[in-house]
């Protein structure tokens, strides 16, 4: 080099990126994605394309056409709320619906507030929690799991194991299948263990730490687990609550997402307690069979007060004696 | 494996000159000897042109309680005193002398035989260090008697020597603990000696297993020396995190390690303190490392104060093709030098060659929030929260925020994902809100 | 019967009408003695005049006359006895005038001033040898290094100024890399002064005209290290000192500094300045004298 460059110190990085990190949460998120493909098939392979695509296609054109700013779209993190946003959709969704989820996604929840960093909740719940009020028929009506299918809108649809256990209405699947996913639901939170597969890449790349997702199973497992030992007839048991509706999906993916996450290791823990009882309250007492997106949404907006008041544990403080 | 117990990073070690044999340097033509160190007051030169000096001869006496003497490093004449660009990136005062033979003082002892006994007292021990302008050598450069003499009220009760080199690429402490792991264990019983402690303990990283086995080995000899073995975690070479690694203890903020008991000595520091009180040498050569990626000859290298850095580039193969930046010390740490035409000083524990794409910084991205600055800070700070706060001139949130305790490590500013330049907003907020605090008190 | 009804309707109306129409009278009685009594007890008097002055001022709230923005100059103005060493330099003396005229007192007259860089490194004469990669701030480049050039007292150019300014005067030239101030915009507020870490920017009179000289150079090494750095740095050779009729030329560090207050625009050291670096500005071009002009042709 012609000159020698001066900086201030440190002369090394860690060679870590924005679109590393967003890529290794679309690598974590392809066995859940491949086991939804097993599942659902057409259905579930056309609704991730398009809302991968229109995602992608929003963000590119809100920031080419209207910030008339840099074009980030390459750096993975459209890719990962379209995907997201994906996972939350049932799999015979109308292609429109999804059109107009990714758009609330990108265009209200994320762009609107300066983009990627910036957005106070998180993009893809609330394109999902939009859809959901908007088009509640469309929204809660699952295909019953049908392997390597072909069929799309027209395919035949059944119950979800937490609309069972509000309405009362049949009895429960095994809980081995909704380990393994063989249930009717959402295309990405069907199959428990496919995302645990995600979750121990994360924690292994290190893109996540695991005091989020512990938080959130541990409380929701002591929670219930409570209520299933107070009262077995009315409510049930721990197993079935983690292993099923969007819990794990939510507690892995969509909870720890980083911008609307606490910055320290307490507020962690206060952020993933807040999902897992509001989960809890919302699926036994609320209107709605389902309470994850609605609690991660509620706890993200408690982020910004939660990192105002939990700071980290400094070095050299002294622990408060009783 | 004992490590600090908050935050830290292990970036890649690089330690190409590791095990290459401490060569000494030839003597250059000319020498600059810098009058100031990286802190404190410069010294007061006691020299004027046309004086004729040996080596070892005081050319400078300290003036104020943070400064320390500074010796000719070499035989020859004054040329001038003049003022010289140094690794601080600014011009300071200097003394230029024109080397003429190699001729030591007569009160120096040249016999490479190892002295042990020492018979001195507490206060002649410290007298001499201070006289023999000792420093410590990690790149603070805090003149190495102030350590020694605790404030009243303060009685320290274990000695830590700081042997482990945590910085990447640099290797000269491992090797002067391989070619003089003696002299620095009777360095380390001098420096209890002058504190009054019976307990020290040498931190070393795992990552230097041959010296760990040297110093346990030679340390069975003497009474109260434990050596122990770190595991390899950066800034674990910072006071307040290598006491906590050792002893489990944390100097509250704002506080000096002897709080808490403990004192804190540089390896490279203890091995000079042994040759100033047992053989009356001062302060005038050190070993340094010159390395890099592509540097053509890795090695350690005794090198006299006051040698140009491009003299001993020069010896080591000079500066390879493709170099962007040249770093005077630690890549963490280090200052990025302007040019080789500086003259070496006490802290200048190495120079590292640093490739052009390595050197320029990527493009800043927003912040996305993920938390890793905050993991990885080892003084339990925001950084992410800091950087904003500078940025918008908040300084009294920064205080509250405690921007203070930062030690700089760079630890944020390494791991950021978006690449934003999180401790230069830091410094920049540590500096203002230092002044903030000093009128203050003043007031 | 109707008759009955309809009155008795009314009553009743009448009588809701007036139960609300008491209570909410009795309420309202009460609050409005408490407000009475609170404002009487709690009055904090405050001069009227200090709104009078506060509509007289620019409302710049710049801080450059040293208080808290505008309304704390203003309560500086009225509570002094005399108005001295207040003064509004974004206003200027007509301001100042018109807070006498509202306080009765006299304000002393200011000559006009204006930012002035003194520091003419530009790339041209002063070449790079270095390339900064930090933040592109001078007071984080300051604190790192003195620059990257040889001088370590001239101007970074990474527009610490320009950021202070509130009245868009001062801007980085981005061919020179060097602060110009716009004569006609600048205030004399001081923020740059304040805000340049290399202590360059000084707040000299106006003149006349806005003819001014001034040494464009802060460098107080030895002469040799100036001149290798700089083409047009001070060497503190003192031939403006010695040439300058109005002993308004002082030279100390090797660095030679006109004061405004005696320098009375002869130009006579810019001609025997040899490095050029005493800067004049506004002046009329100089004539050529005849021998040159012939030697030139």
């Amino acid at each position: 080099m012609e000159k020698l460059i001066i900086s201030p110190a440190p002369h090394i990085h860690s060679g870590d990126s924005v679109s590393k990190n967003m890529y290794g949460v679309v690598i974590a998120m392809v066995p859940a994605l491949l086991a939804s493909l097993y599942f659902f098939g057409l259905g579930a392979l056309i609704v991730t394309l398009t809302a991968v695509a229109a995602s992608v296609l929003f963000e590119f054109l809100i920031q080419k056409y209207i910030l008339k700013g840099p074009v980030t779209i390459l750096d993975g993190s459209a890719a990962v709320t379209g995907l997201l946003l994906a996972f939350n959709l049932p799999s015979n969704l109308p292609l429109w619906m999804i059109i107009v989820g990714a758009l609330v996604a990108i265009g209200v929840a994320k762009m609107s507030f300066g983009g990627l960093g910036n957005n106070p909740f998180n993009p893809a719940l609330v394109g999902r929690v939009f859809l959901l009020i908007s088009f509640p028929v469309e929204m809660t009506t699952w295909p019953v799991v049908d392997p390597l299918a072909t069929t799309y809108l027209d395919a035949e649809t059944g119950a979800t194991v937490l609309g069972i256990l509000k309405e009362g209405s049949a009895s429960l699947p095994a809980v081995s299948d909704m380990i393994v996913g063989n249930i009717p639901g959402s295309l990405g939170e069907v199959s428990a263990i496919a995302l645990l597969v995600g979750l121990g890449y994360m924690l292994i790349r290190k893109i996540i730490t695991w005091h989020i997702p512990v938080s959130i199973l541990l409380t929701v497992a002591v929670f219930t687990g409570i209520l299933y030992l107070a009262d077995p007839a009315t409510y049930a048991s721990p197993l079935v609550h983690l292993f099923s509706g969007g819990l794990m999906l939510g507690a892995i993916f969509m909870a720890t997402d980083y911008v609307t996450s606490p910055m320290t290791f307490r507020g962690m823990w206060i952020y993933g307690v807040g999902i897992g009882l509001l989960t809890v309250i919302i699926r036994t007492w609320g209107a709605y069979p389902e309470g994850v997106s609605f609690a991660i949404l509620i706890m993200n907006g408690f982020t910004p007060i939660i990192n105002f008041y939990v700071k980290p544990k400094r070095f050299g403080e002294k622990p408060k004696k009783a | 494996m004992k490590t600090f117990r908050i935050g830290g990073i292990h970036p890649a070690e690089n330690k190409f000159a590791a095990g290459k044999k401490i060569i000494t340097a030839a003597l250059p033509g000319q020498v600059v000897i810098p009058l100031a160190h990286y802190i404190g007051t410069p010294a007061d030169p006691v020299v004027k042109r046309g004086d004729i000096v040996k080596v070892g001869q005081i050319i400078g006496q300290a003036s104020g309680f943070i400064s320390a003497n500074v010796h000719s490093s070499v035989s020859g004449k004054v040329v001038k005193l003049d003022v010289q660009l140094d690794a601080s990136g600014y011009k300071r005062p200097a003394v230029f002398i024109e080397v003429d033979g190699d001729e030591w003082l007569e009160t120096i002892d040249r016999n490479p035989e190892i002295k042990r006994e020492c018979t001195l007292s507490k206060q002649e021990i410290i007298e001499k260090i201070k006289a023999a302008g000792i420093v410590g050598l990690g790149g603070a450069t805090f003149p190495a008697h102030v350590k020694l003499m605790p404030p009243p009220g303060k009685k320290a009760e274990v000695l830590i020597i700081n042997a482990v080199e945590c910085e990447s690429y640099l290797t000269c402490d491992h090797q002067l603990m391989m070619e003089h792991g003696e002299e620095i264990l009777i360095g380390v019983t001098i420096l209890m000696k002058a504190l009054e402690v019976n307990r020290a303990i040498i931190g070393v990283e795992n990552n230097k297993k041959d010296a760990i086995q040297l110093l346990k080995k030679l340390a069975a000899d003497y009474k109260g020396i434990e050596v122990e073995a770190l595991k390899v975690r950066y800034p674990q070479g910072g006071e307040k995190q290598l006491i906590d690694a050792l002893i489990r203890r944390q100097v509250p903020s704002g506080r000096i390690p002897v709080e808490v008991g403990a004192v804190v000595q540089n390896v490279a520091t203890t091995y000079a303190i042994y040759e100033a009180v047992q053989k009356n040498k001062p302060m005038v050569e050190r070993v340094m490392t010159i390395t890099g990626k592509d540097a053509p000859n890795p090695g350690n290298y005794r090198v006299r104060l006051g040698t140009y850095l491009s003299n001993v580039v020069e010896e080591a193969g000079g500066v390879p093709e493709g170099t962007g930046k040249i770093v005077g010390g630690g890549p963490m740490m280090g200052r990025s030098l302007m040019n080789l035409n500086i003259p070496m000083a006490k802290g200048s524990s190495g120079v590292v060659f640093i490739r052009d794409a390595e050197a320029i910084r990527k493009p800043v991205q927003n912040c996305i929030r993920c938390t890793k600055c905050v993991t990885v800070c080892p003084m339990g700070l925001e950084p992410y929260l800091l950087m904003a706060q500078s940025e918008r001139n908040m300084w009294t949130e920064m205080e509250a925020n405690r921007t203070m305790d930062c030690l700089e490590c760079g630890s944020c500013s390494y791991t950021c994902p978006s690449n934003r330049p999180l401790l230069d907003y830091i410094r920049f907020g540590k500096s203002t809100v230092g002044g903030i605090i000093r009128s203050r008190t003043a007031k | 019967m109707l008759t009955d009804l309809i009155l008795s309707f009314f009553i009743t109306t009448m009588n809701v009408v007036l139960i609300s129409l008491i209570t909410l009278g009795v309420i309202g009685a009460v609050a409005a003695i408490i407000l009475f009594v609170v404002a009487k007890k709690f009055h904090v008097f405050e001069d009227p005049r200090i709104d009078e002055v506060e509509a007289a001022l620019p409302a710049a709230n710049c801080g450059g006359c040293g208080f808290p923005g505008c309304r704390g100059f203003a309560d500086a103005c009225v509570k002094s006895d005399e108005l001295g060493d207040l003064f509004c330099p974004v206003g200027g003396n007509d301001t100042m005038a018109k807070v006498a005229a509202i306080l009765g007192k006299t304000a002393v007259a200011q000559a006009p001033k204006v930012a002035v860089v003194r520091c003419d490194g530009t790339c041209e004469h002063r070449p790079r040898y270095n390339e900064y990669d930090g933040v592109k701030h001078c007071f984080i480049a300051h604190n790192l290094y003195s620059g990257e050039t040889n001088c370590s007292w001239g101007c970074l150019g990474f527009g610490d100024c320009e950021l202070s300014c509130e009245f868009d005067a001062i801007k980085v030239n981005p061919v020179t890399m060097i602060p110009e101030v716009d004569d006609d915009k600048c205030t004399a507020c001081g923020a740059c002064v304040r805000a340049c870490p290399k202590l360059l920017i000084e707040l000299r009179k106006k003149g006349p005209k806005g003819r001014r000289i001034y040494v464009g150079c802060r460098n107080e090494d030895k002469g040799h290290i100036t001149k290798k750095a700089c083409d047009v740095g001070c060497i503190g050779c003192a031939k403006c000192f010695k040439v300058c009729p109005h002993e308004a030329i002082t030279v100390g560090n090797n660095l030679a500094f006109i004061n405004d207050e005696a320098c009375k625009l002869c130009r006579k050291c810019v001609e025997v300045c040899p490095t050029n670096a005493i800067k004049e500005i506004n002046f009329p071009p100089r004539k050529v004298k005849e021998e040159e002009a012939v030697a030139a042709e």
